[in-house]
Formats: structure tokens, C-alpha cells, sequence
């Protein structure tokens, strides 16, 4: 960790480097040195900072900003960058897009958020809300009255053009560029569509059935659960997360209670850990049979769907009897978990352990042998591991493409440190390998509760915790492995019960900012075998 | 007349008294006994084959899933023929929260559904915001822009709960003027009149 102080210490002399409350080295650099300074950190042997986690756009009421979150998979190191844009009226930043592929996406969320207009960034449009919003809403002194942006039933107004600022001669000039070229044939894909899981609108230029471009149209279901947040109580600000990648709601619920634990200094008992790990790893299961059911469901196998239901079910019941519920669980909180485990808990996880093997041996024999699935699949949709991590491709998706990026291995939380599992890691990089990993890592998470089936430690399931949650000043960023991904949320605290800040980092937003890069030149009806094969949840991205 | 399924009481049923309205509408209306006779036969038809438009935008999507499956098993009604397109679809399932920029596109599916069509709203996102209630990008609740049949509450409303909404939906077709009634055929220019087309905004 002294290596990248005492680099920045000696290139950049103006940076401060400090640690932020969660312990990541954090550093402080103006915006002309930022691009410089992001080279460095990403070229230099002896930082290699390749992966851009996230880039959380921030307004200090007096400044606008943004801190970087990055990682280095070489090294197995975090550190964050805070720049400030030097005007807030006229917010300019310098682009990273040209360093790190997923910051082109992620720079337009901050403009449509926070309107910073990034300087060379070669797309700088709105991403969720139309083109006609007023105010960016994540400022502070945004006006939500409803009668400035009002819900019409009129269609938004599109346009085929977007913007482009760069410096010439120390000022900033904007120009206009056509997004497809003026002869592209462009077929409209959803946002009401089955194969787009929900909606997502992609714009697709093609010449005959083979892709040219995709543009992705997000935005039919941004919620704006960042800025909700900030106006509701901690244990409040939890109740989101459910809502967000359905299907990971326990581990996405366990991510930001470790981030409020570690503020709030609070040691959560052995008994909780257990049962939180247990229920992520079933909600782990659980949604990777959803994954297989309806990825075959759109390859044509519809049959497949029926059979996965079938052990998707049996874990809902496990859930339904602890936490009451079929997906919103709302059941790990702040100091543990809600309630305690069903008395049949334990009977049940064995229960599913027993059948599950057969199940997936079953799978195997319907589907992934199939001569037609392997032609659909093999070989589509290609992805390197190079533009995996530019582009910020975790989970199975990434691990498809040989990047070993399961936090649970990298920063491994709670209990996953002593838990006996093997990382699974594919070289093939196409829709098949993303088949198979999500294949191969149910078999994993059943080899993880069958090590703690056995093993519920009796003891308290919630510790005490003050009953308003307060938490100090300070940020922290807390990364946990969803079942699509890795997801980050970062937490910005002045000292009061509501957070100041609360940006989620879902792992689905770079799945679908890939779509471009990964199906150009494949045919049409690969669209839908690749989109599938990522496995986005949109409401994840959109927020 | 007591309206109901072959397998459900009548005093199962709740909201009893909306569906005494409608039949004392009906029968205050008065039809002759043949096209009653014909009406009764239609309806006995439509209200067992109510075909879906899946249009699900969240987490109620994932419910209606479940619903399809075999655990559940929604093709025991007659409602398995969940379509993508609007236009061989006879109600929409509004699955999931409806936010600002999604509204003219639900808009627009819900004309492009063939009359008699209807509307079920489901979970508390569709029927009032839900949580997201507050949210400067949230439409408040679904009953603004289209004309709703049933309301099923819930975050998100288990299978079952769905499958008394679309029991409540089929019920409600049964006592239902149809000749003259629902089915009434506009000319295009009355239909346009009450459904201006949306202009693109260029």
C-alpha cells in the first residue's frame, strides 16, 4: 500500500493522500492533474490500476465532484481519487473514457445526474432522464416540484445527435456528432420486448442481419433510489435494495449493513454471520436457476424454465418460512438479521443439498449437451479479458472471460475468508462459458451450505443496536459479490441519521454499456443470445 | 344472480358489492332475452380465456414468472397465452413501477390493445408509486394515464394474490353488457377523437 502514497507523493506533488474511513488510500487532486495522474495510476507496474469500480458523482454544496473508486487486479489493491470541478456553475472535468472503456457510461450518469460535463468524452448525453429535464436531480439544490418535469403521456422528444466538448486554445467548445452514420439502417429493440429482460431499448444499426452498432437506452425504469435515500433514516435506506437486483436482495442487503457495521463500529454475533452467508448463497442458487431457466426460455428451450422453477421454488419456501417473504426480504439489518432462522431451517438447506446435484445433472443432460444450444452458443459473443476489465465486467460474466473477480475471494467479508470453495474461472470468454460458470457456481454455493448446514452456532441473531443510527462523519465503500456481479456502495455521512450521500454501484450497468462492444459483427438473433448470456437485471442498472 | 367460479363460494369473494352493482346496472339496462342469451354464452367464453400482454418492468415480472410455472400454473384458468405484442392480448398485467420516461410507451401499448380491454394494476408501485412514491422520476400510481379494472396490492403481491385479481378481472367480464356494450364499434374518426394519436414532439 506505501507504493502508490509514496509514487504520488513523488510524481504529484500537489495530490494529498490520506485513507478514507473504510481504509482505502484516498487521494486528493485537482482537476488539470487528474488525466495525468490516471494514466499513472493506471500504467504503472507498480499501481496498475485497471479496473474502474465506480465513479461516484458528488456535490459538497459548494463544489461539484467526483471520487473514482479503482482497483488493481494485479495487484489485489483499492484507491480512490476525489477531483472537484473548479467552477460549479460551469462544471467542467477532464474524460477518463479514453483509459478505462466503462467510464464513458459511467461519466454520462454523472452528467445526467449532477451535470459535470466531461471534456473529450465522446457521448455526452443523458443517459436515464429525457433530453428536455430540467435541473440535474441529484443535486442539492435541485427543485423536485412536479410541475417543472411533469409525468406526460406525450412521447419525449429523440434526437440523433450528441455532444462532444473539447479544449482548444484553453476554452471549451462544444460540437455535434451523429450517433449512427447517416445511411445506418436502425431497428428499434424494446423497451417492450420479451428477450431484452425487461426494459431495455436498444437502437441497432444493421446491414442485412449483421450488427453495426448498438445504441443502449436506458431510463424506462429509473427510480432515483440514490436521491431517495438521502432524504430517509440508515436502517430506512436498506429497504431499497430488495428492489433493485430482485434476485440478490439478501446479499445486496448484506453489503450495505457490513458498510453501516463498520461505521458504526458494531461486531455482529457468529449466528447472524452464518445465516447471512447461508441466505446469500441460496439467493445465489436461486437466481442463477432463474438465469438458466429464462436464457433457454429465449433460446427456444422453454421446457428448461419448468425444471429450474422447480428448485427455484423450494428455496423461496426456505425463505418464505425465516423472513416471511417470496423476495423482498428485508431480512438482514443493521446488527444481524430480523428474525431468527425457521426451526426447519436447517432440514430444509438439506433437504435442497440432497436433490440439487440430480437437478443440475439434469440440466446438463436437457440443455448444455444440445447440438443446437452449442451452435447458438459457442463462440458468440467473444469477450477478452482485457475489455472484460476495461470495461468492468465482474461476476460470471467476467470470471467467463477469465478474470478471477469474485470479491468473495479478492476482499473476502464476513465469514467467506474460512469457507472452503473453489473460484470459478473460464478461459472461452463467449455465451457458453457464462452458461457454464453460472452452471458450475451453483455447485459451488451448495459445497458452501453444506459446510455451515451443520454448523449454526447458537447465540443472538441481532446485537443491540442504538435506535437511531447515527453514523460519524466520514466515507466508506463496501464491495460484495451479487449474483451478477460486484456491487459497491459507497456512503458519504455529515454526522446526521440520514446519509449524505448514498451511491450504488450495480454490476449490471457495465453489462449492458458491453452490449456495443460485444455483439458488433454478430448476427441480430445473437442479440439475444448475448443479452441473455450477461444476464443484466434492468431495474439494477437504471435504479 | 350470484357471480362466480365453478370452484370458489360465493361468499369466498370479497368486494361482493361492486359486482351486485354492476349486475343491478345491468339489469336495470334491460336486454331482450336473446342477445342476453347470446351475451351470457360470449362472456362465459371471454372470461375463461383472458390472454395476458406480458409487460412487466420490475420485480412483480419475476411473481408473474413464477406464475406461468408449473407450481402455480396459470394455464389451469386459461390465461397461460401471456403475448409480447398488445395486439392479441385482451388485459394488461402492469407489472412493476411505471416511471416518467416509460409512460408513453405504456400509453401507447395500452391503445394499441384491441377493445374490450382492461387493465390490472399490480403491486403497490403500479397502484400509487409504492415506496418510490416520493421519487422525482416515479409516476403516482398507473390510474392517470390508463382506466384500471382491479388494483391487486402487495410488494410484490404473492402468485396467489395475483391469480385472485385475474379471477376478480373474469368475474367481472361475466356480468358484462357485450353486444352493444363492450364491444361497441366506433368509426375511426370517433376512436380518434377520444384517442388523439401522440405527436412526436419534433
Amino acid at each position: 500500500m506505501a507504493n502508490i502514497q509514496e509514487k504520488i507523493a513523488e510524481l504529484f506533488p500537489a495530490a494529498t493522500v490520506g485513507n478514507d474511513n473504510s481504509g482505502i488510500v484516498q487521494i486528493t487532486v485537482a482537476d488539470e492533474q487528474w488525466h495525468e495522474m490516471a494514466k499513472t495510476l493506471r500504467d504503472d507496474p507498480d499501481t496498475s490500476m485497471d479496473y474502474l469500480v465506480t465513479i461516484v458523482g458528488m456535490d459538497w454544496v459548494d463544489k461539484l465532484g467526483c471520487i473514482y473508486y479503482l482497483m488493481s487486479t494485479k495487484h489485489n489493491t483499492m484507491c480512490s481519487v476525489r477531483v472537484t470541478a473548479p467552477d460549479r456553475d460551469k462544471p467542467y472535468m477532464h474524460s477518463v473514457s479514453d483509459l478505462w472503456r466503462i467510464a464513458e457510461i459511467y461519466e454520462r450518469e454523472v452528467y445526467d445526474f449532477y451535470g459535470i460535463i466531461f471534456i473529450n468524452n465522446p457521448d455526452m448525453r443523458r443517459l436515464f432522464l429525457n433530453i428536455d429535464w430540467v435541473g440535474y436531480p441529484l443535486r442539492k439544490d435541485y427543485d423536485e416540484d412536479p410541475s417543472i418535469n411533469p409525468v406526460s403521456i406525450e412521447n419525449e422528444r429523440q434526437t440523433d445527435l450528441t455532444s462532444v466538448y473539447k479544449e482548444e486554445n484553453g476554452k471549451v467548445v462544444k460540437t455535434e456528432r451523429e450517433i449512427f452514420h447517416k445511411d445506418d439502417f436502425v431497428v428499434n429493440i424494446g423497451p417492450q420486448h420479451p428477450a431484452t429482460h425487461g426494459v431495455l431499448r436498444f437502437r441497432t444499426a444493421v446491414d442485412g442481419e449483421t450488427i453495426k452498432k448498438i445504441d443502449v437506452y436506458m431510463g424506462y425504469i429509473h427510480r432515483g433510489v440514490e436521491k431517495l435515500c438521502e432524504s430517509l433514516q440508515y436502517p430506512q435506506t436498506l429497504h431499497f435494495l430488495d428492489r433493485l437486483d430482485y434476485f440478490s436482495g439478501q446479499i445486496y442487503h448484506h453489503g450495505l449493513c457490513l458498510l453501516y457495521e463498520k461505521a458504526l463500529d458494531i461486531q455482529v454475533s457468529r449466528r447472524a454471520q452464518v445465516i447471512r452467508v447461508m441466505m446469500d448463497e441460496l439467493s445465489r442458487i436461486a437466481s442463477h436457476c432463474l438465469f438458466i431457466g429464462t436464457y433457454c426460455m429465449d433460446l427456444g428451450a422453454t421446457t428448461m424454465l419448468f425444471y429450474t422453477l422447480r428448485v427455484r421454488e423450494q428455496i423461496l419456501d426456505i425463505f418464505e418460512k425465516s423472513c416471511g417473504a417470496r423476495m423482498t426480504f428485508n431480512y438482514a439489518c443493521i446488527g444481524g438479521v430480523m428474525q431468527d432462522i425457521a426451526p426447519d431451517f436447517a432440514d430444509d438447506v438439506r433437504a435442497l443439498l440432497a436433490i440439487l446435484p440430480k437437478n443440475i445433472k439434469e440440466y446438463n443432460k436437457i440443455f448444455t449437451g444440445n447440438v443446437i444450444a452449442k451452435n447458438r452458443m459457442e463462440g458468440v459473443g467473444t469477450l477478452s479479458r482485457e475489455d472484460a476489465i476495461s470495461y468492468a465486467i465482474t461476476g460470471p460474466s467476467g470470471r467467463a472471460s477469465g478474470w478471477a473477480c469474485d470479491m468473495r475471494k479478492l476482499q473476502p467479508y464476513s465469514i467467506y475468508g474460512e469457507l472452503d470453495f473453489d473460484e470459478v474461472v473460464r478461459e472461452e470468454g463467449d455465451s457458453m462459458a457464462r452458461f457454464k460458470v453460472r452452471m458450475d457456481e451453483m455447485e459451488q454455493s451448495a459445497r458452501i451450505l453444506s459446510q455451515l448446514v451443520d454448523n449454526i452456532p447458537d447465540g443472538e441473531y441481532c446485537v443491540k443496536v442504538p435506535k437511531v443510527v447515527k453514523l460519524p462523519k466520514g466515507q466508506w465503500f463496501q464491495l460484495v459479490e451479487g449474483c451478477r456481479g460486484a456491487f459497491g456502495v459507497y456512503v458519504e455521512s455529515d454526522g446526521s441519521t440520514k446519509p449524505f450521500r448514498l451511491k450504488i454501484a450495480p454490476p449490471c450497468l457495465p453489462l449492458a454499456a458491453v452490449v456495443d462492444h460485444i455483439t458488433q459483427g454478430s448476427k441480430i438473433a445473437d442479440l439475444i443470445t448475448i443479452g441473455g448470456s450477461l444476464d443484466y437485471i434492468v431495474p439494477d442498472m437504471d435504479r | 344472480m350470484e357471480v362466480t367460479t365453478k370452484s370458489m363460494p360465493y361468499e369466498a369473494w370479497k368486494d361482493n358489492e361492486y359486482i351486485e352493482g354492476l349486475v343491478k346496472e345491468l339489469q336495470e339496462s334491460g336486454t331482450n332475452v336473446i342477445v342476453g342469451s347470446f351475451d351470457k354464452l360470449i362472456n362465459w367464453g371471454r372470461s375463461n380465456s383472458l390472454w395476458p400482454l406480458t409487460f412487466a418492468t420490475s420485480c412483480c415480472g419475476i411473481e408473474f414468472v413464477s406464475l406461468g410455472a408449473a407450481r402455480f400454473d396459470m394455464a389451469r384458468f386459461g390465461w397461460e397465452v401471456a403475448r409480447a405484442s398488445p395486439r392479441q392480448a385482451d388485459f394488461m398485467m402492469v407489472a412493476g413501477t411505471i416511471v416518467n420516461r416509460m409512460v408513453p410507451v405504456f400509453r401507447r401499448l395500452y391503445d394499441q390493445l384491441a377493445e374490450p380491454k382492461y387493465v390490472i394494476a399490480c403491486g403497490s408501485c403500479a397502484i400509487s408509486g409504492g415506496p418510490f412514491r416520493k421519487s422525482y422520476h416515479v409516476a403516482k400510481g398507473i390510474e392517470d394515464i390508463v382506466p384500471v379494472d382491479v388494483f391487486v396490492p402487495g410488494c410484490p403481491p404473492r402468485p396467489e394474490a395475483m391469480i385472485y385479481g385475474i379471477m376478480q378481472l373474469s368475474r367481472k367480464i361475466k356480468v358484462e353488457k357485450f353486444f352493444g356494450g363492450v364491444n361497441r364499434q366506433e368509426s375511426r374518426e370517433e376512436f380518434l377523437a377520444k384517442h388523439p394519436i401522440p405527436t412526436d414532439g419534433e
